[in-house]
């Protein structure tokens, strides 16, 4: 017979993560988290409740309430956004924690893990060993922020997350060795409920059935139950029978690939770091493809004596050592006053504080198969790549850009320049229909600083716009830099109503207030994307040059 | 392409297989052929960045890296309507003091560079470039003074249709592209630029 499992339960995790991210960022002014966790939060997505913790649930909030609801109920209920990635990313130090006391973690999802519960050399005087296991666990687990775990050891997996589920807090409960079936037996069917939304129809349909215990679900015959509930049904009459085991899949802990170097003395100037990183940065890489992989994203880390500087680089293909030493290079640079455009000449700056440590993190590691040349070699594509890095070392990194293609109304809000060597993220859909845009042509030349520019009628007065969106005269003459040119044909106005709700909070910028735009051909032949804005102030947004 | 040009082509590939820099043609769109054959090595002027573009756009579609220096103004959906892969596109918005050092290294991994040079370019410079070109068979379009040019493109008798006085909206643009330079009588085709 295998050995027994052990399941660890931290309820509403969502809740907790939330929180516990609240807490590291700051932006949450709770003095301690553990105290503060006690007050009611709920998690939302689309404006529903999807986790709520103890405290809300106690002020009447429920899992499936709308936001509205949840809030009559307890207006004082902290919101917090649906984010999976979230729950994950800080149930990572969880199964860290876990892991150092207790090797073979299986992670089931976050908020639930399991691990092979630990046998006699855990006994203590006066306590079985899985509940000494699970205290020792759970006061690990307190050092880490989680303040609500609870255990349930039993021979298989299923019951031992059903026993967890029943426990109080930081308590372990333990089903006897061969008594998994009994325990399941004496259940509710409404714990169905958590395993998700097939748990939840099973759940009241057996509720219906007027079947209120799993042993009553237990003494229908397999056949009926085959037939009539389904998979998920048959699945759990087997382990009401007993007949069910389910085995742990432990996880491998992830392989350290993070490689650093540190300085004694400290370095002073970038160059000599830049010089110094690069047989770490060739140990980083080689670690990777070690494990045929590539990194895509590394999170560079540079340690000063006062203050760290962080920064995830991208790379459109894979990192090599020398693409890794530039990053350094940049990274220090961008902490200097002469960040931006740099001549040749430059070398050897000293940086405002002496580097101690650099460290090279992976941050997206794919198989190294999928980046491979090839046969026939890298090709004019190789060449191309590092030709623009030489341009890149020339002017700087943020000289040299790709230009992507994004969704928007506004000309400018149509794409984005992309520094060479990182991937484009954060864009708005390009396949959207974004009513209200500029139709027609693009224009060739779209101003990231819209130009000065004047619209005047046949008397020389100053064209504007009326709060009816009617133009006050014909534009008649028009003026770009310095020169005035007679207007062939215009259209417009075009009243352009966005970002109204921004004024309220004090950031002015040039999409508030009233706007209109215009198109306007002057007698040369060029044509101008024009923008008014109230009272009187026209600018050139772009041009069909 | 004609049964000459495919021959002067192959002639060229030949050549360059031997060794030695020699001329070989750039693609250009259907709409500039008759009017401007691009050759590597060779400097075109044009007078805007639409003709900028267009220029650039044969090479683009063709494969090839394009890249625009000095244009802190690119209209990114206007490159890709006239053809430009932009994921194939570099782009150094302002390369200010350092243009002539920028430009020389984008020719040399790049097939055709398109140039605002930021003021006057003395000969000098413009022939250090130019030397740079033929090495590197690479194309340079300047928008914007330079010494000597293979030919110079020009947008002549501008007509936008579908702009009404307060209505309608910009739809289409013709205009009488005219190519000067090379000691030939001046080419003229007229073209739908937008």
């Amino acid at each position: 017979m295998a050995g027994r499992t052990m399941v660890l339960w931290c309820p509403d995790w969502a809740v907790t993560a939330g929180m516990l991210e609240l807490a590291d960022t700051g932006a949450w002014t709770g003095a301690e988290p553990g105290v503060d966790a006690a007050a009611p939060a709920v998690v939302l997505a689309n404006n529903v409740v999807t986790v709520c913790n103890a405290a809300a649930r106690s002020e009447g909030v429920r899992r499936g309430q709308r936001r509205r609801d949840a809030q009559a109920r307890c207006p004082e209920v902290m919101l917090l956004a649906a984010n999976p990635d979230r729950d994950a990313r800080w149930f990572e130090p969880v199964l860290a924690a876990v892991e150092a006391v207790r090797p073979g973690v299986a992670p089931l999802r976050p908020g639930l893990l399991a691990v092979p519960a630990p046998g006699r050399y855990f006994a203590r005087r006066g306590l079985d060993g899985e509940e000494a296991a699970a205290a020792v666990l759970a006061e690990r687990l307190v050092q880490e922020g989680v303040w609500d775990s609870r255990f349930g050891a039993a021979d298989d997996l299923y019951t031992a997350e059903r026993a967890a589920r029943q426990a109080s807090p930081q308590a372990c409960l333990s089903i006897a060795a061969g008594g998994s079936a009994e325990f399941l037996r004496g259940l509710p069917v409404t714990v169905l409920a958590d395993d998700g939304p097939e748990g939840a129809e099973l759940a009241g349909l057996l509720r219906r059935l007027g079947l209120a215990l799993l042993a009553d679900f237990a003494r229908l015959g397999a056949g009926e139950v085959a037939n009539r509930f389904g998979s998920y049904g048959a699945d759990v009459w087997r382990r009401v029978q007993g007949r069910e085991a389910t085995r742990l899949a432990p996880r491998t802990p992830p392989p350290e690939l993070a490689c650093a170097i540190s300085f004694e003395p400290p370095l002073e100037s970038a160059e000599a770091v830049t010089f110094s990183v690069r047989t770490t940065a060739e140990r980083f890489v080689a670690g990777l493809a070690d494990r045929q992989l590539v990194a895509t994203s590394v999170r560079i880390e540079a340690e000063f004596e006062e203050g760290v500087s962080t920064r995830t680089w991208l790379h459109p293909r894979c990192f090599t050592s020398r693409d890794l030493v530039d990053r350094v290079h940049w990274q220090l640079q961008a902490g200097m006053a002469s960040s931006g455009l740099r001549s040749r000449k430059s070398v050897g700056e000293t940086i405002s504080s002496a580097v101690t440590v650099v460290r090279f993190l992976p941050d997206v590691v794919e198989p190294a198969g999928d980046h491979a040349d090839g046969l026939w070699g890298g090709g004019a594509e190789e060449q191309v790549v590092r030709g623009v890095a030489r341009v890149q070392a020339m002017v700087g990194y943020d000289a040299v850009r790709v230009p992507v293609l994004q969704g928007g109304r506004g000309a400018a809000d149509r794409q984005a320049l992309v520094p060479w060597g990182e991937r484009p993220v954060g864009l708005r859909p390009v396949d959207r229909p974004w009513p209200g845009r500029i139709p027609g042509p693009a224009p060739s030349r779209v101003f990231a600083t819209p130009l000065e520019a004047e619209v005047v009628d046949e008397a020389s007065v100053p064209v504007a716009v009326t709060p009816r969106g009617l133009v006050t005269g014909e534009p008649w003459r028009i003026r770009i830099g310095r020169h005035w040119c007679p207007v062939a044909s215009w259209a417009g106005p075009w009243p352009v109503d966005e970002g109204w709700w921004l004024a309220s909070s004090g950031a002015a910028g040039p999409a508030q207030g009233l706007t209109a735009r215009f198109q306007v051909v002057g007698v040369d032949g060029r044509a101008w994307l024009l923008r008014w804005h109230a009272p009187a102030r026209w600018e050139v947004e772009a041009a069909y040059d | 392409m004609s049964q000459p040009a495919v021959i002067d082509q192959l002639r060229g590939r030949i050549a360059a297989l031997e060794g030695g820099p020699t001329r070989l043609f750039v693609p250009v769109l259907p709409m500039l052929a008759g009017l401007v054959q691009l050759r590597t090595g060779g400097v075109y002027g044009v007078d805007s960045a639409t003709l900028g573009m267009t220029l650039a756009a044969g090479a683009s579609q063709a494969g090839e890296w394009v890249g625009f220096a000095g244009w802190d103004d690119f209209g990114a959906e206007a490159a890709q309507q006239r053809g430009i892969v932009l994921g194939r596109t570099v782009l150094v918005p302002a390369p200010g003091e350092h243009w002539l050092e920028v430009t020389a290294a984008l020719v040399d991994v790049l097939r055709v560079v398109v140039l605002r040079p930021p003021g006057g370019v003395d000969p000098k410079s413009a022939a250090l470039l130019e030397a740079r070109l033929r090495a590197r068979s690479a194309v340079l379009v300047v928008q914007g003074e330079w010494p000597r040019c293979e030919a110079r493109i020009s947008a002549e008798e501008v007509a936008w249709a579908g702009l009404d006085q307060g209505r309608g909206r910009l739809r289409e643009r013709r205009a009488t592209l005219v190519a000067r330079g090379g000691g030939r009588m001046p080419a003229r085709a007229e073209v739908v630029l937008d």
